[in-house]
């Protein structure tokens, strides 16, 4: 048998096998509800994904069904924020905007806002990428403009600055914001944690993966690893295995926010989630229309909604 | 096709006149009054700028809105805006929840920042943009609300908090102007304090000044914000704008 040939046996097999050794690879597929338990109330989990395009919704919700407590919670933030304000799960969020792009404004994020309800660190988006990028490069900081001049440094009171040893110019440090935990849900990925983006934006989720501890990445849907490349160039392979602790297949894993090019924002859900945030009876109804169950009721309910919904049309 | 200018239309020329002299740049519009004048500008006096689709794509020609562009030039992920914005050679027009008389403006929060009165976006890319490459400002509605004495959150920064914080954050700080749906505006004057540089047909000095929370800049003469062209209502109604929705932002 050739070598080539064994190669193709194995990758058949699923089971890719060093060719000396001959031991397995890692195996990284996880649950939702395994991934969660990994984790310890009072962490700091960053969050991938942009406003409300392609959030690790699913795993966003098995969070919010545990009895995890006390997170920081850094994001480019979305619905992700939204419903783990909503289920009481955030001491401190880190932030740039908390927006549902096409609601501009987040119900729960405004109301925790508003009542003083939680800790925030309110930063350029540029800055929050910087962070990330430093905790990622085990640096303690990164130089930037961004920030300068505006109330980001005095609602931030511990921002120092730092002085080039070059020309001078002082410039702000922008702290590192090392994750004990990320979760970012991808297209596809293979059961050693290689995944794929084959929307328009790859946003900073491999940035979360690299500034964290372990990371997790839910997808749509988990293939052999030649399949990866069959029908997508290379580059769309931007998280490698090195970054990833775990797997999730996760399928409408980022509904009700995009996950182009599989699916769009589920635009009707998220006007019907914003319009009941805003009302305490209405948030009650949603939450045992939608939240209270777990994940495969919650996918059910939301098609049985579509179904209601294109009946009715 | 025919027919005087709507205020609407007005508003979309002040906007492109924003990016006219900008050359071969990312012109970034935030909503759709700056979006139409964006794509009015390249298709017309500013051939060179570089648009994005509002999402990844930057896209060549002149596509309407709610469509996507035909030809697709480049990749302009987030992560290459970034990039973009420290680089400098991109001109965003933002739209403010405040603003006062140096250009400071707020999208962040209402009320005191601990406990906000009303929660808005975040500062988003404010801070950075303001302190990299040239920043204007779209204003829907001119009211004393918008146009304040002090803003509650220093988003995006202005010429006094640029000087007072120093050459780092002043070397690439150009705020070029605001247009809002009663006039345009900019900080050409001695102390960079704004300046009313025209009202918009219908509009009296008066009723922008009534309308502003702090005392303008005002000229003796105070001139007419130009009539779009004919070529370029002809563009903004049958080519960029034909499904009219220019009209729900800016009345009359």
């Amino acid at each position: 048998m050739s070598a080539l040939s064994i190669v193709t046996s194995e990758i058949s097999n699923k089971r890719l096998l060093h060719p000396l050794e001959g031991r397995p690879m890692r195996q990284k597929l996880m649950t939702p509800a395994a991934v969660v338990a990994e984790l310890r109330s009072g962490m700091t989990i960053g969050i991938g994904g942009w406003g409300s395009r392609r959030k690790p919704m699913t795993l966003v919700r098995a969070i919010c069904r545990s009895d995890l407590t006390d997170l920081t919670i850094v994001s480019y933030g979305g619905p992700d924020v939204g419903l783990l304000l909503a289920a009481g799960k955030v001491r401190k969020l880190v932030y740039g905007f908390v927006s549902l792009d096409s609601i501009p404004l987040e119900p729960h994020f405004r109301a925790a806002r508003q009542s003083g309800a939680i800790e925030v660190a309110e930063y350029d988006e540029g800055m929050l990428q910087l962070g990330l990028y430093a905790a990622s490069c085990r640096l303690p900081f990164l130089p930037t403009r961004a920030g300068l001049g505006s109330d980001v440094l005095r609602v931030n009171p511990d921002l120092r600055t730092v002085r080039s040893p070059y020309d001078g110019e002082e410039l702000l440090a922008m702290p590192a914001l090392p994750l004990d935990a990320a979760i970012v849900h991808a297209s596809r990925a293979d059961e050693a944690g290689n995944a794929q983006f084959l929307g328009p934006d790859p946003y900073f989720d491999d940035l979360f993966c690299t500034a964290a501890q372990r990371a997790y990445v839910s997808c749509e849907k988990v293939v052999p690893t030649p399949e990866l490349t069959a029908s997508a160039p290379v580059q769309t392979l931007r998280i490698q295995r090195w970054m990833v602790a775990g797997v999730v297949e996760a399928p409408h894993g980022a509904h009700f926010t995009s996950c182009e090019p599989d699916y769009g924002r589920d635009e009707e859900f998220q006007r019907e989630y914003a319009g009941a945030a805003s009302d305490p009876a209405a948030w009650a109804a949603f939450r045992a229309s939608y939240l209270d169950r777990d994940e495969t009721g919650y996918q059910a309910a939301v098609t049985a909604r579509r179904d209601a919904t294109l009946g009715a049309s | 096709m025919t027919g005087a200018a709507t205020r609407a239309e007005v508003c979309v020329v002040a906007c492109a006149e924003a990016w006219r002299a900008d050359g071969e740049i990312l012109a970034s519009p935030i909503g759709l009054i700056p979006t139409i004048g964006a794509r009015l500008a390249r298709a017309t006096f500013s051939p060179d700028l570089l648009l994005t689709d509002g999402e990844a794509m930057l896209g060549q020609g002149t596509w309407a809105i709610g469509s996507q562009p035909q030809v697709i030039e480049g990749w302009m992920p987030y992560r290459a805006i970034f990039d973009l914005i420290y680089n400098g050679k991109r001109h965003v027009m933002m739209s403010p929840s405040q603003i006062d008389v140096y250009g400071n403006v707020n999208i962040s929060a209402i009320g005191e920042f601990s406990r906000p009165k009303a929660a808005l976006l975040g500062v988003r890319g404010a801070p950075g943009n303001t302190v990299n490459h040239p920043t204007s400002y779209w204003v829907p509605r001119h009211t004393t609300r918008a146009f304040v004495q002090r803003v509650d959150m220093v988003s995006g920064i202005g010429y006094d908090r640029a000087a007072q914080a120093g050459e780092p954050a002043s070397r690439y700080h150009e705020l070029r102007c605001v247009v809002s749906n009663l006039g345009v505006f900019d900080f050409v004057t001695s102390g960079h304090r704004m300046r009313l540089v025209s009202v918009h047909p219908g509009v009296t000095v008066a009723e922008v000044c009534e309308a502003t929370g702090f005392d303008l800049v005002v000229p003796d003469d105070v001139p007419l914000t130009r009539e779009p062209a004919a070529r370029e209502l002809q563009l903004i109604r049958s080519v960029i704008d034909p499904g009219g929705a220019r009209d729900a932002e800016v009345r009359g």
